[in-house]
């Protein structure tokens, strides 16, 4: 079966640092891959290169088995790759239904198609069981968790074909948290999205992802089915190197 | 919204409502403040309000409404342009250029001093996207830059305006006692429409909002800003050929220079537009300049002399942006 998203030696440097060294993996198709690491380790640096947003210093990018190069977040977006960062990029001063279609507006040439996006922005929060009373108001005034929802909401409904998630249950609570993740269990049963789902809580992990990754120190040390390990062996591996080095 | 919360249970609720509504709008406060300043100068001088005064007020309005525009684009993309008033000085000089000494038609030649102006714009929003400088310090540069190549191209001397240019171009463009004043209503219509309503304004209030979160979403932060800078730069090339127009000479130390700038700039902020990206309106801007020219002609009817009336203008500049920024931050705190 060919990768919906392959990932070959790619090497990423801020000047002097040395974020990635040399990242090998893999997404298949219809699959949820799981990316851990420590504070600093580079994923999202590797997120930012999967999307278009940073260009690697070396290796390759292929998707669905042809080696393209990512030139703009827009070009990756073309090809079906999308991203929550995670930063968000919400922009405060705008509506939250603006922020949901920020970059792919709907418009009525020349004008912003608004009551359409209101009413889609509505659909789909609503769909997801995010609960918003008014999508008119600015992000600046949400909370953090619904905040994080709305870049979640973004990216899920943008018809991608593979989805990258940085982070994405950080600010949520448990409810909130769960109805994420109920949502990527059901973008897989529908097998036509692949996820590459950043997070810090393994049990979270262990739980939606098919496969797990463990990047350390700019390289993937760990590639393992979710099924074949386990909460303890997760956490040993990550502690292990701490202990070690005390 | 509270709309929706008010029955009609009779006029003092929906009247209510409507006043809700209305302090909520960014102009408001700007509104208040242009038609008191109206009824404070009407009670203070009869003529205030006589045609021909209010030609002067609109006369002395659109210039700066014209700019401001342009100016409250480049702070909401989270940009300045310190260089737009000499533009303005020199756009007129490249129409006498290309009209009297190029033997180019009067309308072609008014593009292309439009075109040039523009260009300025791009030079200034290139150096700023590009060489990551900031504008403050670009625009200060291209200031003295474009200052220096108009003396030494006018060798500061005014000329009378080209004879092709005479008769209806300059009556429909300056001349004309309510021509600038429209165009400016005009432009300010679609500018205003074109930050609220379209992918333009929204990405414009996006890159000055949030520069990393914009470009993270795709967002070309660099054509945006540089955009923003060339229409500003144009404008600023119009309005200066407007002047010219309307004073019936090109004059390179009239109509123009620091004079346009600040005023236009102190016009976008009076109108509540924040000087930190990410939000402002074009329409306030406008009255901003109502304002400014309201103040400084008020006073000289009022019979003040022109150096009372700098003083003055200053303070009211003070006086209204600090009201401005109270009231912003009430209706912030207000909107639920
Ligand atoms: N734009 C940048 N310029 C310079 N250095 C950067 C930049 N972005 C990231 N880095 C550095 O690269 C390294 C990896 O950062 P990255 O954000 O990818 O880590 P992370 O694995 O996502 O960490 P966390 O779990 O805290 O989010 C860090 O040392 C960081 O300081
Ligand atoms: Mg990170």
């Amino acid at each position: 079966m060919t990768a919906a998203l392959e990932v070959r030696h790619v090497a990423k440097r801020f000047g002097a640092l040395t974020a990635l060294r040399d990242i090998t993996l893999h997404v298949d198709p219809g699959e949820v891959l799981g990316l851990i690491g420590d504070n600093g380790a580079g994923k999202s640096t590797l997120i930012k290169i999967l999307c278009g947003f940073h260009r690697p210093d070396e290796g390759q990018i292929l998707v669905n088995g042809d080696e393209v190069t990512l030139r703009s977040v827009d070009h990756a977006r073309s090809l079906g790759i999308d991203a929550v960062y995670q930063d968000l990029a919400l922009v405060n001063e705008l509506s939250v239904y603006h922020n949901m279609f920020l970059n792919r507006e709907l418009v009525r040439w020349p004008l912003l198609n608004n009551r359409k996006m209101r009413r889609r922005a509505e659909e789909h929060l609503r769909d997801m069981g995010v609960d918003l009373p008014d999508v008119t108001v600015e992000v600046a005034k949400l909370s953090g968790g619904q905040r994080q929802a709305i870049a979640v909401a973004r990216s899920v409904y943008s018809d991608a074909r593979v989805l990258l998630l940085d982070e994405p249950l950080a600010a949520m609570g448990a409810k909130e948290g769960t109805m994420i993740l109920d949502l990527i269990r059901d973008l897989k049963q529908r097998g036509e999205v692949s996820v590459i789902i950043i997070a810090h809580n393994y049990a979270q992990v262990l739980d939606v992802c098919d496969r797990v990754n463990l990047l350390q120190q700019g390289r993937i040390t760990f590639d393992k089915k979710a099924a074949d390990t386990s909460l303890e062996e997760l956490t040993d591996l990550v502690v292990a190197e701490y202990r070690r080095r005390r | 919204m509270s709309e929706t919360a008010a029955p009609a249970r009779g006029l003092p609720v929906v009247g209510r409502a409507l006043l809700d509504g209305f302090v909520r709008r960014r102009e408001a406060s700007v509104l208040l403040v242009a038609l008191g300043l109206m009824f404070y100068f009407r009670a203070a001088s009869d003529v205030f309000l006589s045609r021909d005064n209010l030609v002067n007020i609109a006369q002395a309005t659109a210039p700066t409404a014209i700019v401001a525009v342009g100016i409250v684009l480049l702070l909401v993309s989270g940009e300045i342009d310190l260089s737009v008033g000499i533009v303005a000085a020199f756009a007129p000089f490249l129409l006498h250029f290309a009209i009297d000494y190029y033997s180019v038609p009067v309308l072609p030649a008014f593009v292309l001093a439009l075109a040039l102006s523009a260009f300025i714009g791009l030079v200034n929003g290139f150096i700023v996207t590009q060489l990551r400088v900031p504008s403050f310090v670009v625009t200060l540069g291209t200031f003295f830059a474009v200052q220096g190549l108009l003396l030494m191209t006018s060798h500061a001397y005014p000329v009378p305006i080209p004879e092709p240019a005479k008769g209806r171009f300059q009556t429909w463009l300056g001349a004309g006692p309510w021509a600038s004043i429209t165009w400016a209503v005009l432009i300010v219509t679609v500018f205003h429409v074109i930050l609220t309503r379209t992918r333009w304004g929204l990405h414009t209030i996006s890159v000055g909002g949030n520069p990393v979160g914009a470009t993270e979403a795709g967002i070309r932060a660099s054509r945006i800003k540089i955009g923003n800078f060339m229409i500003t730069s144009a404008l600023g090339g119009l309005a200066g050929i407007m002047e010219a127009a309307r004073i019936n000479t090109i004059d390179p130390n009239i109509g123009g220079g620091t004079t346009l700038t600040f005023a236009a700039i102190s016009a976008a902020v009076i109108g509540g537009t924040a000087l930190a990206g990410g939000s402002g309106t074009i329409v306030g801007a406008l009255l901003g300049a109502l304002v400014l020219a309201e103040l400084q002609n008020g006073f000289n009817l009022i019979g003040y002399s022109a150096n009372t009336i700098f003083l003055i203008l200053g303070l009211a500049i003070l006086v209204s942006m600090i009201a401005n920024q109270y009231l912003s931050r009430l209706r912030r705190a207000g909107r639920s």
